[in-house]
């Protein structure tokens, strides 16, 4: 057996992989034995690669909350039943601890959440880590920065307090990081990397969001980047002032305290910032408190088909980091956490403590009835008719080229596109014939005779129909030999007609794609279902086919009426 | 074998054949002619000989100088340097850029001829002009590359001289000459042979069975020669099904077993189906262009108020407690028409049906193609299989999503199964089903599965209702089966190959 990579087939969610140093991480989680990359695994993490060196795992797209050493490991050990639920401090704001939101942003970018943290002791590997999971918060919750960014910047460089406020490009003037002289706010989205790669989220703004210090000096220029002279971190920096700003301030205060967690297992002191916002609420900010999920066990017990006690249930939560009030029988769910929507995402994680292995498969005695599709039973009907008789079946794409349907139908416009395709097939087959004159075209060197059929789906629009789009069931036959002629063709027709137990008859018409005098409408019932003959010299030419092939193609409609 | 035996098994061609073969060695070729048999023939006689042992071959490959196409051309007219010598005899000097014309050569062919002769010393140049500086006794003796054409073929070894020198000059140009393999064959008794092709081999054996002579009843008392069972016939193929249907097919068979309905629907559907119905937020990445085909300037219609806006409150504040992806939901996105991205459209559909006629247990499953926007290599394509699978019910669990499924893989030739939690935007809980693979000694994914969450069935029933839900790719489970290593291959209509490709069994 071959072994075939697939990456996901489900979605379009790209893989997210976490690499830690396995050193460090055997420090705060114990050793990496085959046993815990099994847990880790069963933890909703599977293990990607273990070296020397380095763990990978791979981490969901439901948890940015994982993307960090500090915080993975306090969930490895919270599964393992080592860790107890997280509770951070947070220290008060001093007296300048302010950031303003002024009237000129909110309309171009409305919120921003803060924290102080000291107390950090940075040194190449960190700073590393929280380059990393700024970024790849920025791609997962903030959406490639669509939704949301993050700015974290030394807090020995700038002056507190901060304002928050809208400017117009041209007034904008600062030195961004990895640039060589200041530049304006336009001149970032033209000629800054990373104001070319993330222009179109200003683009059309009138004014830019920017952070501001006391001093007036610009911090950033949000989503786009920060200031080489107050917003670059080194092994220096022992504070911080982050922000994150954005459009909707649940998200933004998640991601905050994602970061904020994993500061705080850096061992930095958290500390709140006062947000006066011109507009809307005031709010200090970070807030780590736990929400509170009212849930039921029946749910719970029901939805997973096991019992289960309420010391069973706190302690699964508890292995997943989430609280229990014993009172209010309510979850806590922590602060960091962005995917606990309901209480179905509580049985998931009730599930996951329990263990997935340890749920006994079960068949329940429902009684319901066993039916086929009955497109697919005549399809397979007539294959076995077909086969019979000779003929191999062949499978093709939906999708064709523009060049090769109009080898055979050279007017016809009307294509169903794709956008943006990455193949340089781009439209939707029109009818099966197109695939079967390629594979006669492809196959030059296979011995003849070839016999071969199709059945499958074409489109064509329609405007009475919910897409625009109509699809039809055919069929297509192409015989292709050096003494091939019409006669084996109708062979097979009455054969197919005579099992299929349907009277039809061939009627002469005339069509360019097939030799005048050679080419019939098939009809049943007196409607036409379709054509055969034999095809044109000037299409096998424009398919390079060297050899004469007698086709025919029809809907298979008519059989579904009956 | 008794020779007498071997006698009654010898065919009317090796009976042809053995009378012309002594001791010494013969070529097939003198072979052929000597029993006025074509050479195929004499050869498929002297094989059978050789099965019987009666005769010994010996065939050796050996390198042979043939003329190309341009060889043959040129040895029935002339060489461009000997059409150039006479033109210039004739006319004692000719223009450079005259030359073409005056000789009715090509491009090429003057370039050729002019360097040729200039090495040779025949011609000279003198301000743009050709001079004849060869003795008329040089101009009509005939060249050295002219002398080898004509004695062609000739094997490579044997190019000698004068002639290895043409050679040499030759090969330089285009399709003049070209060396060939040829494998030449000779033939000669064995002992045994010789034994045999000296004793009687008119023995009065009937070769065919014929009515005239079951009719008359002239087989009697008389023998039939001996086939050669073990040689070699031409071969056939049959008719058959594409191995992607049969592989369906039998998947389907699996499905009928456990008592699920088919389900069907368009390969084209709006994004509502494919997305929203499905709790999939309008800026998850899945929805990009870049993964997913979406149709140019096309709009579909959304199905009923209701259920409309019960996904609309869905997504944005959530329902039955649920918080929602918290943003506004747009119409317009959801009428996108697109190639559908997985078969899960065709589930939400049928809950949306389920819900309205409220007929449940029920249990559905399809099996189908889905697209996405991928560039093509041996471990991707834009279109794929998925086998799809629901059920309703007010008591489904989860221990019985997995009993469904261990069901179906187990039933599909995967023994060794395990489940671990994965993430979907829809499900949860969400599930992976892998099988430990018994070459490579490692767990290999299988499928993704989960309970379709309230957001999702919701607005469907008005309720939350349980529903197992599953969409694992299938391509997987038929490259494996049909040891391709190649997705491509599963689509690319090899004639060729689809002869030889097994059946699914």
């Amino acid at each position: 057996m071959i072994l075939v990579n697939y990456g996901r087939l489900r979605f379009g969610d790209k893989m997210t992989i976490l690499t830690v140093d396995r050193k460090e991480f055997e420090k705060k989680a114990g050793k990496v034995t085959k046993e815990l990359e099994d847990k880790i695994t069963m933890m909703g993490t599977p293990i990607e690669e273990v070296s020397d060196a380095e763990v990978s795992v791979e981490v969901f797209p439901n948890r940015p909350d994982l993307l960090s050493m500090g915080n993975f490991a306090r969930a490895v050990n919270q599964f393992n039943g080592k860790g107890k639920v997280a509770s951070f401090k947070i220290n008060k704001p001093e007296s300048d601890f302010v950031v303003t939101i002024d009237k000129s942003v909110k309309s171009v970018r409305p919120h921003t959440v803060c924290a102080i943290v000291k107390g950090l002791k940075f040194d190449d590997a960190k700073i590393k880590e929280i380059v990393d999971i700024q970024e790849k918060l920025h791609n997962s919750l903030g959406r490639k920065r669509k939704k949301l960014a993050i700015g974290i910047y030394p807090l020995d460089k700038i002056k507190l307090p901060i304002r928050f406020i809208g400017r117009k490009p041209e007034d904008i003037k600062f030195l961004p990081l990895e640039a060589k002289a200041e530049m304006t706010g336009r001149q970032i989205l033209r000629g800054h990397p990373a104001g070319r790669e993330y222009a179109d989220l200003l683009k059309d703004m009138e004014v830019f969001p920017i952070f501001v210090d006391a001093n007036d000096e610009i911090l950033s220029m949000p989503p786009i980047i920060n200031s080489e002279k107050t917003g670059r971190i080194d092994e220096s920096t022992k504070e911080i002032f982050i922000e994150c700003s954005g459009y909707n301030l649940v998200y933004l205060k998640k991601c905050l305290n994602i970061i904020v967690a994993a500061l705080d297992s850096m061992g930095g002191k958290v500390y709140a910032m006062d947000v006066k916002d011109s507009k809307d609420k005031d709010f200090v900010s970070p807030d780590m408190s736990a929400e509170e999920l009212s849930f039921k066990i029946e749910d719970i017990e029901k939805t997973l088909g096991i019992s289960l006690k309420e010391k069973d249930v706190v302690g699964y939560l508890a292995r997943m980091g989430i609280g229990y009030d014993v009172k209010k029988k309510v979850a806590l769910i922590p602060a960091y956490r962005a995917d606990i929507l309901h209480w179905v995402d509580l049985a998931e994680e009730v599930a996951i403590a329990y263990g997935y292995d340890k749920f006994v498969p079960e068949i329940p005695e429902i009684s319901t009835i066993a039916e086929e599709n009955p497109v697919d039973k005549l399809k397979r009907t007539i294959g076995n008719v077909l086969a019979g008789v000779g003929l191999l079946e062949t499978s093709s794409y939906h999708l064709t080229t523009k060049k090769n349907v109009k080898r055979m139908h050279y007017e016809f416009n009307d294509f169903i596109e794709v956008e943006d395709s990455k193949t340089e097939r781009d439209v939707l087959r029109i009818d099966l014939l197109t695939n079967l004159l390629q594979i006669a075209s492809e196959n030059s060197d296979a011995s003849y005779p070839q016999k071969v059929f199709e059945m499958g789906t074409v489109f064509a629009r329609d405007e009475n129909s919910s897409t625009g789009v109509f699809e039809k069931e055919r069929l297509a036959i192409a015989l292709a030999d050096e003494n091939i002629r019409f006669t084996e063709m109708k062979q097979i027709l009455d054969y197919l007609f005579k099992m299929l137990d349907v009277e039809y008859s061939i009627e002469a018409v005339d069509n360019s794609n097939y030799i005048i005098g050679r080419c019939g409408k098939i009809v049943v019932k007196g409607k036409e279902v379709g054509l055969v003959g034999e095809i044109a010299p000037r299409v096998l030419k424009n398919w390079k086919i060297k050899m004469p092939v007698v086709a025919c193609e029809m809907g298979l409609g008519f059989l579904m009426e009956e | 074998m008794e020779d007498k035996l071997i006698i009654e098994s010898l065919s009317p061609m090796e009976r042809s054949v053995l009378p012309k073969l002594s001791g010494d060695f013969l070529s097939i070729e003198d072979v052929s002619e000597n029993a006025d048999l074509d050479k195929t023939t004499a050869l498929r006689a002297v094989g059978f000989l050789k099965n019987k042992e009666l005769v010994e071959v010996e065939s050796a490959e050996k390198k042979v100088v043939i003329l190309g196409i341009l060889g043959v051309n040129y040895l029935k007219k002339e060489l461009p340097e000997r059409v150039l010598l006479n033109k210039l005899s004739e006319k004692k000097s000719i223009l450079i850029g005259e030359i073409r014309n005056v000789c009715g050569l090509n491009e090429n062919e003057a370039k050729i001829a002019l360097g040729t002769l200039k090495k040779k010393a025949l011609i000279g140049i003198d301000g743009g002009k050709l001079v004849l500086n060869a003795k008329s006794s040089e101009v009509s003796s005939k060249m050295v590359e002219e002398l080898f054409l004509e004695k062609l073929p000739m094997e490579v070894g044997e190019v000698k001289d004068l002639d290895a020198l043409a050679f040499e000059n030759l090969k330089k140009r285009k399709d003049i000459v070209e060396v060939e393999e040829q494998k030449s064959m000779s033939v000669k008794l064995t002992g045994l042979g010789v034994k045999i092709s000296k004793m009687n081999l008119d023995d009065n054996l009937l070769e065919a069975l014929t009515p005239k002579i079951l009719k008359q009843n002239a087989w009697k008392g008389k023998k039939f020669r001996r086939y050669d069972l073990s040689s070699p016939v031409p071969r056939i193929y049959g008719g058959k099904r594409h191995f992607t249907n049969q592989a369906k097919d039998h998947a389907k068979s699996i499905w009928l077993e456990m008592g699920f309905k088919e389900m069907s629907g368009n390969l084209v559907e709006t994004g509502f189906w494919v997305f929203d119905a499905l709790f999939t937020a309008q800026d998850h990445p899945v929805r990009e262009m870049q993964d997913t085909f979406y149709l140019k300037d096309m709009k579909g219609e959304l199905p009923a108020k209701d259920i409309v806006s019960g996904v609309k409150k869905a997504h944005e504040g959530g329902i039955d407690g649920s918080k929602g992806w918290q943003y506004k939901w747009e119409e317009e996105k959801a009428k996108k028409v697109l190639l559908r991205t997985h078969t899960t459209n065709l589930s939400a559909r049928k809950l949306k049906e389920i819900a309205d006629t409220k007929e449940f247990p029920a249990k559905y499953f399809s099996i189908g193609k889905c697209f996405r926007n991928e560039t093509v290599d041996w471990s991707h394509g834009f279109e794929f299989n998925q086998t799809e699978g629901i059920v309703v019910d007010e008591n489904a669990n989860f221990r019985q999503l997995i009993g469904y499924l261990t069901q179906f893989f187990n039933k599909m030739g995967f023994d060794k199964l395990r489940i671990r939690p994965a993430y979907f935007a829809y499900t949860e809980p969400s599930l992976e089903m892998d099988y430990f693979h018994p070459v490579h000694k490692k767990w290999v994914e299988l499928g993704a599965a989960g309970m379709f969450r309230p957001e999702v069935t919701i607005p469907m029933f008005g309720k939350h209702v349980p529903v197992l839900a599953w969409g694992p790719g299938f391509d997987r489970i038929m490259t494996q089966f049909f040891e391709i290593n190649d997705l491509r291959e599963l689509y690319k209509n090899d004639i060729s190959k689809l002869r030889e490709t097994k059946v699914w069994r």
